[in-house]
């Protein structure tokens, strides 16, 4: 990083000591600029990376000076972990839906519905009566097709992301409400428990659902043509509709993309409750929004990342756990979430802005 | 007081971060004169113009207001010295009026309250003043005309007590009758003492309006206060380019026998109220130019056959084809490319490197099962941008950073990639300067020659009769003429734009 800065200075300072009469060092001058630029960007998201990572030293260092053992134990790091899984899968999620110009304000709605019907009484039934991946259908197609029907509003409808989204809030709980009768769902399929309880390695198999979950969503956003496509789709949407891709069909896909994380992360929810309910997931669309923008994705959509997104996720779940042991209410720990998102948008901005200015 | 010029700016240096936008530039206006800045793109004229507009401080340099040194600081301390700009990119708010956006920032008001009824009274007297009294003063601005938005931001600077006010290309959005009533405007000012800073790429309206001229090079002055009545054309482009040019077209291909069949034939479109009954066919290898004043359908035309817009009848035909209607898609999948009017908002996905932009309607070809091969994108989007001569060359700069000649041969890349049978170009040249034009035309003309049908509008009658074999004029959504390129001249097809605005 030193070494690119240097560059970029030495290109600064042979520009002004050459008269630039010279169209030659003026060429020159500028293909290097366009290096030191691009190098200048690479080094940029690195370095907001690298921001979150001593940003969440320092949380597990206020952790270890205030808890103690209690904090820097193989249990607690799991018990961070598994509560980390949950939100993260969903922010995987809605850091493409953002990314893609949009938003998703029912993921935790959406959460609660899949943890209900997955539980249901005759889910449940049929589930004892076959196989318990019954259960795993009925989540992820419900997460599925409530992100369908948000999607297609949004596409076709042309009904804007927010209030599309917020309707099905509202809509989903309410039927989540209805079908439980408002009353808790206790899981009696042992399989199921079984599977989502087990840990290979000692590690949980929530956690490992989430490392999947992350990395199969690193490749899908860098490596992919939908990922590429959810970027174009988010910067410059006209742009890519006269580009020839197919605006409309990726924006539905980014929506179900979200619902099916949702399936998975009721799911996950469930079998560590070993509950559905229509209360799960109550404004979990605050914390995983949250997350994505803490971890360098652009509200404004075009830009994203799913390394940051991960950061984000693990930034809030340790901050949770440390206050948690310090016996502090959750009062507290909302308003300190609320003054990270602030700042973290803050110092994303002055980024921002060092980065088109070069 | 009256002996020192209103402006001088000495010595103006201005770096960004690796470069160097600016490197001593000179610049003296007096009150009274039209003086014109020219320049090619990334000559520098954006940035000098937000120097002045104090958007941005220059590093080094000197600016003199009178005589007096003074330091535009921030945007305000501009205005109080009464210097306006009116940029390319109209800053106004759609949803506000025409009254309320041009006294936005020094609304009348008395005790906090708004005087709603001495606002319209000022502002139809400045859009009388304007000559355009037509506007509605009650109408939000979004629902305007791009000429009559203009209008209002010309209206907006006058409102305030304007001594120097920058036109940055005017006339991109204007058509002839619309450009005539600009520059009596600005003669009508100029008289009153103020004076004007006007760019354009337009050598032909400079002559027209224009006192001096200074010229921008690579960030920096390569002449300053030449007389515009003394000063050959030639010089002028000399000046900008550091070579002699002439705005040349590259030599048509051999004589166009009506022989095979139509690449692309259209029957009979139609879209509801903006344009009906439009026929056309190309073959390959020719090149179809669409001359007509702006609003007359033109771009609408393309947009249409393209897919953008859902036609309310008629027919596309690609290779004896027809195209499903209103999808972009189909005529992608069918061999269509777009190289769309508004290149930064239509075309381009300025925050992503020029191999993404190049690539982007080729994805397929780049991926197995999905995954994309970046290297492979790097490789081929090089090939095609370093056969197009994009500067800087290195595909991974942010097309954002590039001049808008290059952004442009980014968007033909990106077509000239997948490979099309017919091109469609939409103000291909707009805000390209001189030489890079040339080897857009040319490059056009080469891609004709390897058998690409090209449909191009212009608003430059000059583009269209030099670089088209066969040419339509359209005027109020309907095709007046189709005849070739070589049996008609610039005058009789503005008589044939004209004739329908004269009945």
């Amino acid at each position: 990083m030193s070494e690119q800065s240097t560059n970029r200075q030495g290109g600064a300072v042979e520009n002004t000591v050459t008269p630039s009469t010279d169209t030659v060092t003026v060429e020159r001058a500028a293909a290097e600029s366009g290096r030191g630029g691009g190098g200048g960007l690479m080094s940029g998201s690195f370095g907001r990376n690298l921001g979150l990572v001593v940003a969440l030293l320092l949380i597990c260092a206020a952790g270890v000076i205030t808890a103690g053992d209690r904090f820097a134990s193989i249990d607690n790091t799991l018990t961070i972990l598994r509560f980390a899984s949950t939100i993260g899968v969903v922010s995987i999620g809605m850091t493409f839906v953002i990314t893609g110009g949009g938003i998703d304000l029912s993921v935790g709605a959406i959460l609660a519905l899949c943890s209900v019907w997955a539980t249901t009484f005759a889910t449940q039934t049929m589930a004892g009566d076959t196989h318990w991946v019954i259960m795993v259908f009925v989540a992820l197609a419900v997460g599925s097709a409530c992100g369908l029907v948000n999607g297609v509003l949004i596409a076709y409808g042309k009904v804007v992301p927010f209030i599309t989204t917020l309707a099905m809030l509202a809509a989903a709980r309410g039927l989540a409400e209805i079908i439980s009768e408002r009353r808790t769902q206790i899981v009696t399929v042992d399989g199921f428990k079984d599977f989502f309880s087990a840990d290979v390695l000692g590690v949980p198999f929530l956690v490992i659902i989430f490392a999947v979950v992350s990395v199969a969503g690193w490749i899908l956003f860098n490596r992919t043509t939908f990922g590429r496509r959810t970027l174009a789709v988010g910067g410059n949407p006209e742009a890519a509709r006269l580009a020839g891709i197919n605006v409309n069909r990726h924006t539905v896909l980014l929506y179900v993309l979200v619902g099916f994380c949702c399936g998975l992360a009721a799911l996950m929810l469930v079998s560590r409750t070993t509950t559905g309910s229509s209360t799960h997931g109550t404004l979990l669309e605050l914390d995983v929004i949250a997350a994505v923008v803490i971890g360098g994705t652009l509200l404004t959509g075009g830009r994203g990342t799913i390394a940051g997104t991960v950061l984000g996720v693990l930034i809030f779940a340790t901050l949770g756990n440390v206050f948690t042991l310090n016996n502090q209410d959750t009062s507290t720990q909302a308003v300190a979430k609320g003054v990270i998102i602030i700042v973290a948008v803050l110092l994303q901005q002055r980024l921002a802005r060092n980065a088109t200015s070069t | 007081m009256n002996d020192a010029p209103l402006l001088t700016m000495r010595g103006i240096v201005k770096r960004f971060p690796g470069v160097l936008a600016l490197g001593g530039v000179e610049l003296e206006v007096r009150a009274g004169e039209v003086h014109c800045l020219l320049g090619q793109n990334g000559a520098g004229k954006s940035t000098l113009i937000k120097v002045l507009s104090a958007s941005y401080q220059p590093d080094e340099g000197q600016i003199l207001w009178e005589g007096e040194p003074v330091a535009l600081s921030t945007p305000q301390t501009a205005m109080d010295l009464g210097i306006s700009t009116i940029y390319q990119e109209l800053d106004l708010v759609p949803d506000l009026s025409v009254a309320e956006n041009i006294f936005l920032g020094h609304e009348l008001s008395t005790a906090g309250f708004s005087q709603r009824g001495e606002t319209l009274r000022r502002t139809r007297d400045l859009l009388a003043r304007l000559g355009h009294s037509e506007i509605p003063a009650t109408r939000s601005v979004g629902r305007l005309s791009p000429a009559a938005q203009q209008i209002v931001s010309m209206a907006r600077a006058l409102s305030q007590d304007t001594r120097l006010l920058i036109l940055d290309e005017p006339s991109a959005v204007l058509d002839q009758g619309e450009v005539n009533n600009l520059f009596r405007v600005i003669r009508d000012l100029t008289t009153e003492g103020v004076a004007v800073v006007y760019i354009s790429h337009r050598l032909e309206e400079i002559r027209q309006i224009g006192d001096r001229i200074t010229v921008l090079k690579d960030g920096s002055t390569v002449a300053t206060g030449l007389a515009v009545d003394q000063t050959p054309t030639s010089e002028l482009i000399k000046l900008m380019t550091g070579r002699s040019i002439e705005y040349v077209f590259p030599p048509r291909g051999e004589v166009v026998e009506p022989t095979g069949d139509p690449v692309l034939e259209v029957t009979g479109l139609e879209l509801a109220g903006v344009f009906t009954g439009v026929d056309l066919s190309v073959r390959a290898g020719e090149i179809v130019g669409l001359a007509g004043l702006v609003g007359a359908g033109r771009s609408e035309i393309l947009e249409t056959l393209y897919g953008a817009r859902r036609p309310s009848a008629g027919t596309v035909r690609v290779a004896g084809r027809e195209l499903r209607r209103g999808s972009v898609p189909a005529a992608v999948k069918a061999g269509v490319g777009l190289a769309p009017e508004e290149r930064k908002s239509q075309g381009l996905l300025l925050d992503q490197a020029i191999y993404a932009n190049i690539t982007v309607s080729t994805l397929g070809r780049f991926s197995r099962f999905g995954l994309l091969d970046s290297r492979a994108e790097r490789k081929r989007s090089a090939e095609v941008a370093e056969s197009l001569d994009v500067r800087p060359a290195g595909v991974d700069r942010l097309v954002r950073l590039l001049s808008g000649g290059n952004q442009q041969k980014v968007v033909l890349a990106r077509w000239l990639l997948r490979g099309c049978r017919v091109l469609l170009l939409d103000e291909p040249t707009r805000g390209v300067d001189v030489g890079a034009r040339a080897e857009i035309y040319a490059l056009v003309r080469s891609l004709a020659d390897s058998g690409v049908a090209v449909v191009v509008v212009s608003s430059e009658v000059e583009e269209v009769l030099g670089l088209a074999d066969r040419v339509l004029v359209v005027r109020e959504g309907r095709v007046v003429h189709e005849g070739p390129a070589g049996e008609i001249d610039e005058s009789r097809v503005l008589d044939l734009v004209m004739e329908g605005k004269v009945a």
